[in-house]
């Protein structure tokens, strides 16, 4: 299973954090910045893999953006490279052309759309598009909820 | 202004601060607000103040203030609001904290709302966050939502299973049956769920393993139909159908087929058809070779597809993408001690891989030529590690020095080989060298008894090049002071001989003596060398006379002893100066470390990476010590030196040179260690003996002999001991005893105890008695002869 998701700014800005496992804030802190520091010194066209205590790091940058997971010892590491791929995918046609101020602004949404792609650190749906209809039938049901509340009361 | 903006405002605002100090105040004024929000009656907004409150928490700011607001929104009946309070919970809350259990309740009613969108925000943040009497309270939800419900549920439902088994695996039990059924969905999603849980069962509990095993050619079935169907849009990845299913598929194969002869036939064509016909272009496909790959080397596979696979490796290894070399050689260390013929056929291209630009490539190309390392390729081989070693990365010298070493150390060809190539790492990386190293060095070249005037030749020149690496150094004086005579005959038949003088010689060990470089160990072997020439040389005895009267008085309290003993020698001593200081015999590798510890078959109760390090115990260097401590313990007059080693020489003789001899004949004996029996049942008994004590290591041997009528089979030994010590355990001689005493089984066990903790020691003792399996623990807390 992967045990973390972080996405972290070329700054070493920490732009989204998913844990798979119960871990304390000082620990957390430990560990995002140790994985900034060893992502970020990375020259580029490196190979994506790192070894990390007892994790296999995978770790990828798209555009300003570095994606770094940690997996188990039976996790493959190509196949999380295209985990990886895929959220970013999910996020671009969601957003339309995503970019690093999307995922800042809308944090909540990139959270929504993980959740809705990964679980438990193991993956939940594989097909392309079913993420992006569920993500679409969840905003209609708040938005029937925000016209709801927006109503008049009388 | 709607609420949504507001959060969109402030992180605005955030962004724009241009200090830290400026964003602190922001973010405290913005806390304090978002404080006062809490506090207030429902008003619509709360969602977004948890929300302003989560983008804080991101930042790294505290936020356990929005604990019982998480709590609060969760229970409300507004979708938005549940979904942000569910997020919260996720991001603040995890089992440690206590308002985790407050939302059990919640989610149980969620759990059976009547929007699966809601239900589904319960059982993404049970898998996420639930602790172990969550997933209690909850199990028979998630099952009854495994059996009956859309498949949008169901495979949310299956991970949360998952998670639960994880946290609480008697739960396992629960869920086997509706696994089972859950494989004959057609939804992709719920399969890959289904397919994780019963991966996750069977990890867990042999029994369910078996059971499942009987899934097989089900499961054979999906992942043809995956390789074979046509374009499907929606699972479509670089030209591989779904390869998330594909590769979780071939992962539960592996566990079932493991060590299962049937599974593994019923696989067999599958994984062949997988191999062949998976284009590898991309990485999906690479992926999904790779996974196949290493199925078929952990299950029964027949040659012809072991073969297959690590060819599919081989061809991974010249991939121009890093990745797929870098995977590539992680599983081609997997296979090298099981298929250890296939793996050299590619070892030119792993030794390519050494000059590779990036270093996790580099650190796994070293990993596999040390093991690819054998009698037949060990002198091209090492050139090649050699040329690796003067370019490579700090952070992996030490690891290939010691590397070098224990190739060379097994597999060296000649002696004259092993000393140069000892000599070209130390010239190249001395500083990354263990402290081993010298005395191994030393006792290397007092067997090389051929290759004296070789060795100090070479020695010379490289001292007299450079002397600040300090192993080099104290090697080179010690063979100096030991064969400096054959330096100044002149003459040498393996090299070209230097023309030196004494004055010379004398020179170059004065400079180290005198150069701040020098450490106070390499000025001790400078100083003792200086002495030792003193028998050696013929005109410039008094110069040597005055560098020891010199160093009486200096600051250093061993370099003043040793000058001070020295000065003895010579003035009160001096009829026996000519035996001290004669030449030494050759040093015995007696200790069991030496011998080659085959990893293959070592087995501890502590998991343990397979490397080929031998344990080098602390032997030669006690041995080292004493002898040129000779002085300080030969007559009664010297003050005994601090250093004697814990095996003191036994009493001197009158004669000096029998001093000499009992001296050496004492630190040799150790009277025969008793031995205890510790476990005698089933007509098995086994033995304790403990030998070899250095200051914190100790030998084990243990001794299994067998008094029944049949042949006891099977046996294994296992052994734990207090954290911090540490065991190897090295491969037993055999796993039968024959009936009737006729034999017996001996292992050995070696232990070190730097912090000298009280030592017990606890042995699990396995084997089959006449057909029937016995298992016992024995534990050990004291030893037959005094540990520590």
């Amino acid at each position: 299973m992967m045990r973390f998701l972080l996405l972290f700014s070329r700054q070493g800005k920490l732009r989204l954090q998913k844990w798979f496992t119960p871990v304390t804030e000082r620990e957390k802190k430990k560990v995002i910045r140790e994985m900034t520091l060893m992502v970020l010194a990375r020259p580029p066209r490196s190979c994506n893999f790192l070894l990390w205590r007892d994790l296999k790091i995978v770790y990828k940058r798209y555009a300003s953006l570095y994606f770094c997971c940690g997996l188990e010892d039976q996790d493959n590491e190509l196949l999380t490279l295209e985990v990886l791929q895929r959220y970013v995918e999910l996020l671009d046609k969601y957003f339309g052309k995503v970019c690093e101020l999307d995922i800042i602004f809308n944090f909540e949404k990139a959270y929504f759309i993980l959740d809705e792609f990964l679980v438990g650190g193991e993956i939940l749906e594989t097909s392309k598009t079913a993420v992006g209809t569920a993500m679409e039938e969840a905003e209609t049901l708040q938005e029937t909820i925000e016209e709801h509340m927006s109503k008049p009361t009388y | 202004m709607s609420p949504s903006v507001r959060l969109q405002e402030m992180i605005r605002v955030i962004r724009g601060a241009r200090t830290q100090g400026e964003e602190r105040g922001v973010i405290q004024r913005e806390c304090a607000a978002i404080r006062a929000q809490f506090r207030q009656a429902d008003n619509g907004t709360r969602s977004h103040n948890l929300a302003k409150l989560l983008y804080v928490h991101m930042l790294g700011y505290p936020a356990h203030f929005g604990q019982m607001e998480c709590v609060r929104l969760i229970a409300s009946p507004r979708y938005n609001e549940k979904r942000v309070g569910y997020l919260g919970a996720m991001m603040l809350l995890d089992e440690k904290q206590d308002a985790s259990l407050l939302i059990t309740n919640s989610i149980k009613n969620d759990l059976s709302h009547s929007s699966q969108y809601v239900q589904s925000l319960a059982l993404c943040t049970l898998a996420c966050m639930g602790s172990a009497e969550m997933c209690r309270d909850l199990a028979p939800e998630i099952d009854r939502l495994l059996r009956a419900s859309n498949s949008y549920i169901k495979k949310k439902a299956a991970l949360c299973a998952v998670h639960i088994v994880r946290k609480v695996p008697e739960l396992g039990e629960l869920f086997t049956p509706a696994a089972r059924s859950l494989l004959s969905e057609k939804n992709h999603g719920v399969l890959h769920g289904a397919v994780v849980l019963i991966t996750e069962l069977c990890e867990r509990n042999p029994d369910t393993l078996e059971q499942f095993r009987k899934a097989v050619p089900e499961l054979v079935q999906m992942m043809k139909g995956l390789v074979m169907s046509g374009y499907s849009p929606e699972h479509n990845v670089a030209g591989i159908s779904d390869p998330f299913l594909q590769v979780r598929i071939l992962r539960l194969l592996r566990i079932l087929g493991r060590n299962n002869d049937t599974a593994s036939d019923a696989m067999n064509d599958l994984l062949a058809q997988v191999a062949t016909n998976t284009d590898s272009s991309k990485t999906a496909g690479s992926a999904v070779l790779y996974e196949t790959v290493l199925t078929v080397m952990d299950i029964k596979s027949e040659s012809g597809l072991r073969v297959l696979a690590v060819n599919i490796l081989g061809r991974f290894l010249l991939n121009n993408d890093r990745n797929i070399r870098y995977i590539s050689m992680t599983s081609l260390q997997k296979i090298v001690q099981t298929d250890h013929n296939a793996v050299q056929r590619h070892r030119g291209t792993i030794v390519d891989c050494l000059k590779d630009q990036d270093a996790s490539v580099k650190r796994r190309a070293l990993e596999l030529s040390l093991a690819l390392v054998s009698a037949v390729n060990i002198r091209s081989l090492m050139k090649e590690l050699l040329l690796f070693l003067s370019s490579c990365p700090p952070e992996l010298r030490a690891h290939t020095t010691s590397g070098i070493f224990n190739a060379a150390e097994r597999y060296a060809p000649s002696q004259r080989w092993h000393i140069d190539t000892i000599l070209h790492v130390l010239t190249t990386a001395g500083g990354d060298v263990r402290d081993e190293t010298v005395p191994n060095l030393i006792q290397l070249i007092t067997t090389a008894t051929e290759l004296h005037c070789y060795t100090v030749h070479k020695l010379y020149r490289a001292l007299i090049t450079d002397i600040s690496v300090q192993s080099l150094v104290q090697v080179a004086c010690w063979c100096i002071g030991e064969y400096g005579d054959l330096l100044l005959r002149g003459e040498c038949e393996e090299t070209e001989p230097v023309q030196v003088t004494e004055d010379d010689v004398l020179d170059a060990l004065e400079t180290v003596l005198q150069s701040h470089m020098s450490s106070p160990a390499t000025r001790g072997f400078a100083l003792t060398a200086t002495m030792k020439l003193s028998t050696r040389i013929t005109h410039n005895v008094d110069r040597i006379r005055s560098i020891v009267s010199i160093y009486g008085s200096c600051i250093d309290v061993e370099l003043q002893q040793r000058a001070v003993e020295y000065n003895a020698l010579f003035k009160k001593y001096d009829h026996m100066r000519a035996a001290v200081l004669e030449r030494m015999p050759v040093i015995d590798k007696s200790s069991p470390g030496h011998t080659n510890g085959e990893s293959t078959t070592i087995k501890e109760l502590e998991p343990t990476k397979l490397t080929q390090e031998i344990v080098l115990s602390q032997e030669p260097s006690n041995q080292v010590c004493d002898l040129l401590d000779l002085l300080g313990g030969s007559g009664e007059p010297l003050q005994p030196s601090p250093s004697l080693s814990s095996t003191a020489p036994g009493p001197a003789s009158s004669t000096a040179g029998g001093d000499l001899l009992d001296l050496l004949g004492g630190l040799d004996v150790t009277p025969a260690p008793p031995s205890v029996t510790v476990y005698e049942k089933n007509g098995v008994t086994l033995k304790l003996q403990t030998d070899r004590q250095t200051d914190t290591g100790m030998t084990v041997t243990l001794t299994a002999t067998n008094s029944t009528d049949g042949d006891i089979t099977g046996l294994t030994l296992q052994a734990a001991v207090p954290k911090s010590v540490q065991l190897q355990m090295k491969a037993p001689s055999g796993d039968v005893i024959p009936a009737h005493g006729l034999g017996q089984v001996t292992q050995t066990v070696l232990l070190n105890n730097p912090n000298k903790v009280s030592l017990k020691i606890r042995v699990r003792v396995c084997y089959t008695s006449q057909g029937s399996v016995c298992q016992d623990m024995v534990q050990i807390d004291s030893f037959p002869s005094p540990a520590w």
